[in-house]
């Protein structure tokens, strides 16, 4: 039979984040501004998923016959100046640069948060080391950071997930610091410790959890940043490459038919528009609903 | 105040050498041997010798570094391969150009933000409140290159009131420089003048609660003296700061700016080196711009200081 300590037996952690589950959900519930940047982020990541499967042509299929025609019956959004449908094209680029926004905040976050945790607990030079390169990358503004790294590191979809997400690394290094200093001081914690709860099993059971909230809320806000650079690296050709959709990089392609295919340039935008806000306001709303003064 | 100043100036050290070690590190991300990434498209073998012995690449990795922040600290930051110039003349010449683009977004920032921070917090929880909420909110979210492509759409194809590029620099044509300039200027500023507007906004309310504010409405002064005078006065003081930490903002947004009016600054230089392959150009870049970044982080400092009394340093 195995031996478990008083806290493990207890089990602290998980009614306490169910319950902050339904308090959030609740909360979420009476703020409209969330609820729409929530519906507009769901719609998105529906259309981005059934991509594949919806009856629309090939996001690469051209009709020399159909070049950069307005919207129709056909081709509810138009088509480009190589005919190919827009609305396909815009339904294939949301996969791309969804993908791209949530890739590289789960590479920021996977990075950052272990650093930053590590940093927090231990303290010392581990704790000086971690946050001397931290600031030096915070110093570095993002969209050159991004640049720089996708410049050497040669330019594609991949690669740009990779540069944005090592750019967004450093904010939640930092984050996942100041929250480790700040619970690492608790009862709950101290108790653990006391009870001989390992180091690892520490950090994994009672730290991580009790960070998590303030995480959660940046992970949200990043994509919605994340998505604004993957378009920024793809409207300078850093990004996705030809003949890939992504909205970024139909907008670069737009500005140069703006006279003769103004639409070329309005649904990507638009659609980046929406999802940034989408994101930005369900970011909004999570940080109030999480927030402890507001209950 | 000298000596807040010397300390912060002596904090930022390490972090410059951070940032050095990174910038110089990028060079060894470039997939194969570098010299033929560095060389381009020139690949005979004296070019190739030359840049190897340029660069030190025999040498051991430590040494490597030590040559290239040696010259790094004496101004040298290389050669661009394209135009065969010095990085940091190339910068010199194109900082002018960015510095307009900037100072005019700042002033459309600072006189959009300000005033509609102002007003949703003097209105809070009314319609006023709640739209300018939404348009900063809006403005936040909106791509600024999406932003330039329907002004040049509005403004310059279907209007014909300004000019889509065709930059002229301030010192040749004051009024064409300003013309060309004053699309971009507010594609830039909107982005900023929504931060300015939430910081404005939370400045102010966390203001009007004040004692000062309410004696000043007992003593029976009229609303706009107390909102102007008492309260706005103090509500600048974090505002101010944060402007001055807006230049990294501003620098992103310069890049896609200037690339979609054309116009030939700092960031088109650096867009135009990432194609062309010209690394030195592009490690300038970012060590220049990052140094800049924590110049204003000590200048928002100060400035904190400076403008609030109450924090005045005491050593």
């Amino acid at each position: 039979m195995s031996m478990s300590s008083p806290i493990d037996r207890a089990g602290p952690v998980a009614p306490r984040a169910e319950r902050r589950r339904s308090r959030v959900w609740g909360k979420l519930r009476t703020r409209p501004a969330a609820l729409f940047g929530g519906t507009l982020v769901v719609v998105f990541l529906v259309l981005a998923i059934l991509a594949p499967v919806l009856p629309i042509p090939g996001y690469a299929e051209t009709d020399w016959g159909a070049i950069r025609l307005p919207p129709s019956l056909a081709h509810p959004l138009g088509t480009d100046h190589n005919g190919r449908d827009l609305l396909s094209r815009m339904i294939w680029g949301a996969q791309a640069s969804l993908f791209a926004g949530v890739v590289s905040v789960v590479i920021a976050v996977c990075v950052g948060v272990p650093l930053g945790v590590i940093a927090g607990w231990r303290g010392g030079w581990t704790d000086a080391t971690i946050s001397r390169i931290t600031e030096a990358l915070l110093a570095v503004p993002f969209l050159i950071l991004a640049i720089a790294f996708a410049a050497f590191l040669g330019p594609s979809l991949t690669n740009a997930m990779i540069a944005i997400g090592l750019s967004a690394t450093p904010v939640f290094i930092r984050l996942a610091r100041g929250q480790t200093l700040a619970v690492k001081t608790e009862d709950y914690v101290e108790s653990a410790r006391a009870a001989g709860v390992g180091q690892l099993p520490t950090l994994w059971r009672y730290i991580l959890p009790n960070i998590a909230p303030p995480i959660i809320v940046q992970a949200t806000l990043t994509v919605a940043t994340a998505i604004i650079a993957e378009a920024s690296l793809s409207f300078l050709g850093l990004g996705q490459q030809p003949p890939a959709p992504s909205w970024g990089a139909m907008l670069n392609t737009a500005k140069n038919f703006m006279e003769q295919a103004p639409w070329m340039a309005i649904w990507p935008g638009a659609a980046i528009f929406l999802v940034v806000l989408g994101f930005n306001l369900l970011g909004d709303g999570l940080r109030d609903a999480l927030d402890p003064r507001e209950t | 105040m000298l000596s807040f100043i010397g300390r912060r100036v002596l904090i930022a050290i390490p972090t410059i050498f951070v940032i050095s070690v990174f910038v110089f590190m990028l060079q060894k991300l470039l997939p194969g041997d570098p010299v033929l990434a560095l060389a381009g498209e020139d690949r005979d073998p004296e070019t190739l010798a030359a840049l190897r012995e340029l660069y030190r690449l025999d040498d051991p990795l430590v040494v490597q570094y030590a040559h290239w922040a040696g010259n790094a600290l004496r101004g040298d930051l290389g050669i661009s391969l394209r135009t065969n110039q010095p990085v940091t003349e190339l910068m010199l010449a194109k900082l002018p150009v960015t510095f307009q683009l900037a100072v005019m977004a700042l002033i459309f920032a600072v006189g959009i933000g300000i005033p509609m921070g102002i007003l949703s917090a003097v209105r809070k929880g009314t319609w006023l409140d709640y739209i300018a909420n939404f348009t900063a909110l809006s403005g936040l979210s909106i791509p600024n290159f999406w932003l330039g492509i329907l002004l040049i759409l509005l403004v310059s194809v279907n209007l014909g009131w300004l000019p889509a590029s065709g930059y002229r620099a301030f010192s040749v044509d004051p009024v064409r420089s300003i013309e060309t300039m004053l699309m971009p200027a507010f594609v830039l500023g909107t982005a900023l003048a929504a931060t300015l507007m939430r910081h404005t906004r939370s400045a102010m309310l966390t203001v009007l609660k004040s004692d000062y504010v309410r004696t000043a409405r007992a003593k029976g002064l009229r609303e706009r003296v107390v909102i102007l005078k008492h309260a706005l006065r103090n509500a600048l003081v974090p505002v101010v700061t944060v402007s001055a930490l807006l230049f990294g903002e501003l620098l992103a947004g310069a890049v896609l700016t200037e690339q979609i009016f054309s116009i030939p600054g700092f960031g088109k230089l650096v867009v135009d080196a990432v194609f062309n392959r010209d690394y030195a150009v592009v490690q300038g870049i970012v060590l220049v711009t990052s140094i800049g970044f924590i110049c204003m982080n000590i200048l928002a400092d100060t400035l904190y200081i400076v403008l609030n009394p109450r924090l005045r340093y005491t050593p």
